[in-house]
């Protein structure tokens, strides 16, 4: 029985990396739930949109390296990401200017603007991959451990290795700065609060003389710096590839509905949730249990419940069980 | 219209008179398909060896060796089984240079080449499957089964005293197939595999799969993948996480890129893939490159060896039927006798015709054992300070 292994166990292969996986997809279904609550439709492009901002960074990332300019233990990207979050914010203006908005006007039914968005994805998803290629692209500079595995030891003497990485550190900070600053901006100032009524009644918003096509500007600002936020971060801890952005879109979903679809606060708790069981379902416990049980009881076999290869099968099943006992999500978001 | 008809009937039937004694040799490779990259280079290799034969004066008393392409396209059999038909009846070819992927090899084997007793010998075809499949001895291959890999892994396992591995395969054919042999050769040998998992080419984040890994334990991973893909993910992320910090690499892991994305971090793995010492591989890329192709490229230096021996074979017996001269390929490959390299088939030709008995290395040390495939020779590699080193060959 050793419970400080069993810990560190743990934390290496559960917490840490549940904790960043669960921080970006909470920050990409952010951006889903934000679209659903105020412009009122499923965003499928969502993904792709991510894929484009990431690719704008990487990029910018790659000029600012041939000049040069690095960040210290710092990845370079973190430089561009101002900058990449502003091209994109243009090209989802630009998006809506020429598709979305026209079935704003004719108040089309949600479902024709989902296909619509379907469309956007399919053009968002061949223009990434005329610029940059279907292939893996590796942007992450600087240094590449706060802990590793060898000094954890070193240090600490435990049979079983902590590592922290710097992307990991990165992720779970930026992602806390960027849900304080989203939360700041929705509940203080005047603007935030003008979304929120247009989200909550859209008719009674524009009697009190809120501009609707304003909250709409806002709102596809925001949802690009909440994307390429989301997307940069993947890529710097796991890696880019516009195939693997374009799956992210099942767990986003799953994430935001798991919340309650429209709700801010519910889409971090549904990453987070569809994180961690992900990462929980398909971990072998047999390293944890071994350390934490009596030897007596320690497990002969793997105690995995589900073979890595089903990840993605459990957003859906998670995803299922919610849409059919509470529709609304864990945070009351609107029914879908 | 019937005049025309049958002046070009008795015209084809004059040209096919006049080229009596040409023997034909048909390349079937997939010049479509998956393969397409590679296959270039595979029937200029066969071509430069019939092209030598050709300017030596061909074989059995002047018989020039043409050769005849055919597409096999690697993934469809019915397409490579009517291409290999289409050769054997109206072309008229005495033996096959290939097929290359082993399910179409297979394929023309039993219905193209057993039917029309032609031989063939395939530089490329590696599953297991076709070391035990029905021959009536007309099948041969340069390349070794996927089989023997795993047996040179467990030796060089063994030799480094681990005895327990983790191991992760790419879920394909390749990946399944060596993982397989490997694990049986290594668990016969008293190792053990503490886990056996499929990783997905492709992903984004293995963290999971090194989780279950790192899980089962092991003192190193074996990873039967590919460079360019997920293989490599695995490896990121089983350092990152510290769950393992050495790694044997088969054949689909060997290559530059590896000293790239890792360097040190890797120092103290190994592994292995085909590869010889001798000096014929390096005869065979000066010749192609004087002949204008990328010697280099995967399996050209078998597909220069499998058309060698196709008309060695015919020269030793005297005659272009595969009955008389597929019992001759198997002596003419291995010792004893005089070796020989790229470049000197002119030279085994004299001295078949004196009756003197050759050993045929050529540009893959080609060694036939069992059923007539290749020992296969493997180049063992280690890391050692960033940079893939030779260890031994074997």
């Amino acid at each position: 029985m050793d419970l400080l292994n069993a810990f560190v166990a743990l934390a290496n292969f559960v917490l840490i990396p549940g904790i960043a996986y669960g921080s970006q997809l909470a920050l990409g279904a952010l951006g889903v739930t934000l679209v659903y609550g105020i412009l009122r439709f499923s965003n499928f492009a969502h993904g792709d949109t991510m894929a484009f901002g990431t690719m704008v960074v990487i990029l910018l990332t790659w000029g600012l390296q041939v000049l040069g300019v690095s960040f210290g233990p710092l990845p370079t990207a973190l430089l561009a990401l101002p900058l990449g979050i502003a091209i994109t914010a243009l090209v989802m203006l630009g998006t809506d200017r020429v598709v979305y908005r026209y079935y704003r006007m004719k108040k089309a039914d949600p479902i024709i603007v989902v296909m619509a968005s379907l469309g956007v994805m399919f053009i968002m998803n061949g223009i990434v991959r005329l610029i940059i290629g279907p292939d893996d692209q590796n942007f992450a500079d600087g240094a590449r451990f706060v802990i590793n595995a060898a000094d954890w030891r070193a240090m600490t003497g435990l049979s079983e290795a902590l590592t922290l990485r710097t992307s990991t550190v990165i992720t779970i900070v930026t992602a806390g700065l960027s849900v304080w600053a989203l939360f700041w901006f929705l509940n203080k100032t005047r603007t935030g609060k003008s979304m929120r009524a247009f989200s909550d009644n859209e008719d009674l918003a524009l009697l009190s003389g809120i501009n609707p096509e304003r909250v709409v500007r806002v709102t596809w600002i925001i949802v690009a710096a909440l994307t390429v936020i989301a997307g940069t971060l993947y890529g710097l801890d796991k890696s880019f590839k516009p195939f693997t952005y374009f799956q992210l879109l099942l767990p986003f979903f799953a994430a935001a509905i798991v919340g309650g679809l429209g709700n801010p606060l519910g889409a971090i708790a549904g990453g987070f949730v569809i994180a961690f069981s992900e990462v929980g379902v398909t971990y072998a416990w047999k390293k944890v249990l071994g350390h934490a049980l009596p030897d007596a009881l320690e497990p002969e076999g793997l105690v995995q419940l589900l073979s890595t290869d089903y990840k993605f099968a459990v957003s859906f099943a998670i995803l299922l069980i919610v849409l059919l006992f509470k529709p609304t999500g864990l945070f009351q978001g609107k029914s879908v | 219209m019937k005049k025309l008809l049958l002046a070009s009937a008795a015209i084809a039937l004059v040209t096919g008179a006049a080229r009596a004694e040409d023997v034909k040799i048909g390349i079937i490779l997939g010049f479509t398909g998956p393969l397409e990259s590679i296959t270039p280079a595979m029937g200029a290799g066969a071509e430069m060896a019939i092209a030598e034969v050709a300017a030596a004066g061909g074989i059995i008393d002047g018989k020039k060796p043409v050769a005849v392409r055919g597409d096999s396209t690697c993934v469809d059999a019915a397409a490579a089984t009517a291409a290999a038909t289409r050769m054997v009846t109206s072309d008229g070819i005495a033996a096959f240079m290939g097929a290359d992927c082993s399910g179409v090899t297979g394929a023309i084997l039993q219905n193209v080449a057993r039917p029309n007793g032609v031989a063939m010998i395939s530089p490329s075809a590696t599953s297991p499957a076709l070391s035990t499949a029905e021959d009536d001895g007309l099948f041969f291959r340069t390349a070794p089964s996927d089989a023997r890999q795993g047996v040179v892994m467990a030796e060089i396992l063994g030799e480094r005293g681990i005895k327990s591995v983790a191991l992760t395969y790419t879920n394909n054919d390749y990946g399944k197939g060596l993982a397989d042999s490997f694990q049986a050769a290594y668990e016969a040998a008293g190792g053990k595999v503490t886990l056996s998992a499929a990783h997905e080419d492709g992903k984004g984040d293995y963290s999971a799969e090194v989780g279950a890994l790192a899980a089962a334990g092991g003192d190193i991973l074996v990873v039967a993948g590919y460079v360019d893909q997920g293989g490599s993910g695995m490896i990121r992320a089983a350092l990152d996480a510290g769950a393992f910090t050495t790694f044997m690499l088969p054949d689909g892991m060997v290559g530059a890129a590896l000293e790239e994305k890792f360097g040190k971090e890797l120092n103290g793995s190994f592994g292995q893939h085909p590869g010889t010492d001798s000096n014929g591989a390096a005869l065979f890329q000066a010749a192609a490159k004087a002949a204008g192709f990328d010697g280099t490229g995967a399996f050209a230096p078998e597909s220069y060896d499998a058309a060698a021996l196709i008309m060695m074979a015919m020269h030793a017996a005297g005659s272009t039927n595969s009955k008389d001269w597929a019992p001759k390929v198997m002596d003419l490959a291995n010792a004893p006798g005089e070796v020989i390299l790229p470049g000197e088939l002119a030279k085994a030709l004299q001295l078949i015709k004196e009756g003197k008995d050759i050993d045929y290395v050529g540009a893959s040390a080609v060694e036939l054992i069992g059923a007539g495939e290749s020992a296969g020779n493997y180049r063992e590699i280690e890391f050692a300070d960033g940079k893939i080193t030779t260890k031994s060959f074997r």
